[in-house]
């Protein structure tokens, strides 16, 4: 019997039927294209993007040089030299982010203590050359003047997870 | 020099004006099967497709042709050069010459010939050289195995549409192709012979290369199969030739099954429309079909698709064959 079924089953290609059925019911259904450039899908809070160093409201950079980025960074991608300040207070002189080796792990900062290191939200900074993709600490800080409000939203929204 | 001049070169002329009204509409139709292979496998896949470039992304297959005509054509330094550059000039030509025989309405013929479908026949059976040269003169591993498949594949194929095709000629009692689809004008021939039909619809398929029989260009095993070397413009006339191909294999499944130009209802509304745009109808009708089954069906092995020409359609057509003619003969149902 079960032999008849089958002949009769392949015979009639119903397999074959049912799954172009499937495909032309799916022809009608609501398209799930962005139009990229000018429509972008939703993101995470937690999105770990572009880095960006942080300021204080009242503009003092939040970074103290502790180097825990750089220690826990696994593919080395930050160099940081540190010296103090005139007013005594310890300030990083060098902070370099290597964005051809950064594998965008999110360690740094998880690592930093005042949430000055931080990735943030935005994904669209490829480059026409490599040297670009070198970051020193005044790109790092304009990035986070640039940010600093989707950044700040963010953190806000993890909070209450952390 | 009257009789020169009526005799040939008057006649020379018309014929090449209709040469050019069937080639030039069919290129462009050509360029637009591309793009709504594109349009329907995105709608199956829920994507929207080209959208871009034009309104709707109507322009894209011109800006895609505009691309392939500017590139470099690359010759590999060991390949045959002579043959190299041949065969897609072959597959291209092939796929056109064989619209010489297609009927689009009733009269409207370039060549009325009583062996129409013998010749169609032919042509699309000579298309396996264009992808065996190519093969073999692209001196490439994949290129070769790519037109191994093909010629294998093809020669198959060609043996169960042959039997489909006698079938056809069994009910219609003509090898002319306008006399075929006038033979269908009370009941067209896939009603009687939808075992056939459906035969003929995968069988074309196969003949085509178009999935899920698109072994020969494989592209996960053979990375391209046999136009693997080719670039540019020789890539341009290969790929309009397999869509060119389509299109005449589709004309083909019209005119054998499904009343070429006939309305389907021989009654008012539908008569009114010209015989022509039915045909047109019933084209896009069974192309959608074939870009449908793209988008449905995962590539066979080669053994499978071996196995299905060989051991399945070929003595499933032969018996189909035997069976109408001898319901044609007991109930005295010959043809007139």
């Amino acid at each position: 019997m079960s032999f008849i079924d089958r002949s009769t089953k392949a015979l009639l290609l119903t397999e074959l039927v049912s799954g172009l059925a499937l495909t032309f019911k799916y022809m009608f259904r609501k398209k799930v294209t962005i139009n990229y450039p000018y429509e972008k899908g939703p993101l995470s809070p937690r999105f770990r993007g572009e880095h960006a160093l942080r300021r204080y409201p009242n503009g003092e950079e939040r970074c103290i040089a502790c180097k825990l980025c750089e220690a826990i960074c696994p593919a080395l991608a930050i160099t940081i030299e540190a010296e103090p300040r005139e007013d005594g207070s310890r300030r990083t002189t060098r902070y370099d982010i290597d964005m051809t080796k950064c594998i965008y792990c999110g360690f740094c900062q998880e690592a930093c203590p005042v949430d000055a290191i931080v990735e943030g939200p935005n994904y669209e900074f490829a480059t026409e050359t490599r040297e670009e993709l070198f970051y020193d600490k005044d790109k790092l800080l304009a990035n986070g003047d640039r940010w600093e409000k989707q950044i700040a939203a963010n953190l806000a929204a993890d909070a209450p997870y952390r | 020099m009257v009789g020169f001049w009526d005799g040939y070169v008057w006649p020379g002329v018309v014929i090449l004006a209709q040469i050019l009204l069937i080639v030039v509409p069919l290129l462009v139709a050509v360029a637009y099967l591309t793009y709504a292979e594109r349009k329907v496998i995105g709608a199956i896949h829920l994507r929207k497709g080209p959208n871009v470039v034009g309104p709707l992304g109507l322009l894209q297959p011109i800006a895609d042709g505009l691309k392939l005509l500017v590139k470099e054509t690359i010759l590999p330094a060991r390949a045959n050069i002579g043959v190299f550059v041949l065969a897609p000039i072959i597959t291209f030509t092939l796929s056109f010459i064989a619209w010489a025989v297609i009927p689009f309405d009733e009269g409207w013929v370039l060549a009325d010939i009583n062996v129409g479908v013998l010749y169609l026949f032919a042509v699309s059976s000579l298309g396996v050289y264009g992808v065996l040269m190519a093969g073999w003169a692209s001196n490439s591993r994949y290129a070769f195995l790519g037109a191994l498949r093909s010629a294998a594949q093809m020669v198959s194929y060609e043996v169960s549409i042959g039997f489909v095709i006698v079938t056809v000629l069994i009910c219609a009692g003509s090898l002319n192709l306008s006399e075929i689809v006038m033979a269908q004008k009370d009941l067209w021939f896939f009603i009687p012979l939808f075992p056939m039909f459906v035969i003929f619809l995968i069988s074309a398929l196969a003949e085509t290369n178009r999935s899920p029989f698109d072994l020969p260009e494989d592209e996960s095993a053979l990375v391209a199969g046999y136009f693997v070397e080719y670039s540019s413009m020789l890539f341009a006339l290969f790929y309009l030739g397999e869509y060119a191909a389509m299109i005449l294999m589709s004309g083909m499944t019209v005119i054998l099954f499904l009343g070429g130009w006939l309305p389907p209802f021989d009654i008012a509304p539908f008569t009114w429309v010209p015989g022509i745009i039915w045909f047109g109808l019933k084209i896009a009708l069974v192309l959608f079909v074939f870009l449908w089954a793209r988008a449905t069906f995962p590539r066979y092995r080669y053994d499978q698709l071996m196995r299905l020409g060989w051991k399945v359609f070929l003595p499933f057509s032969l018996f189909w064959v035997a069976v109408t003619a001898g319901a044609v003969v007991a109930f005295d149902w010959y043809p007139s």
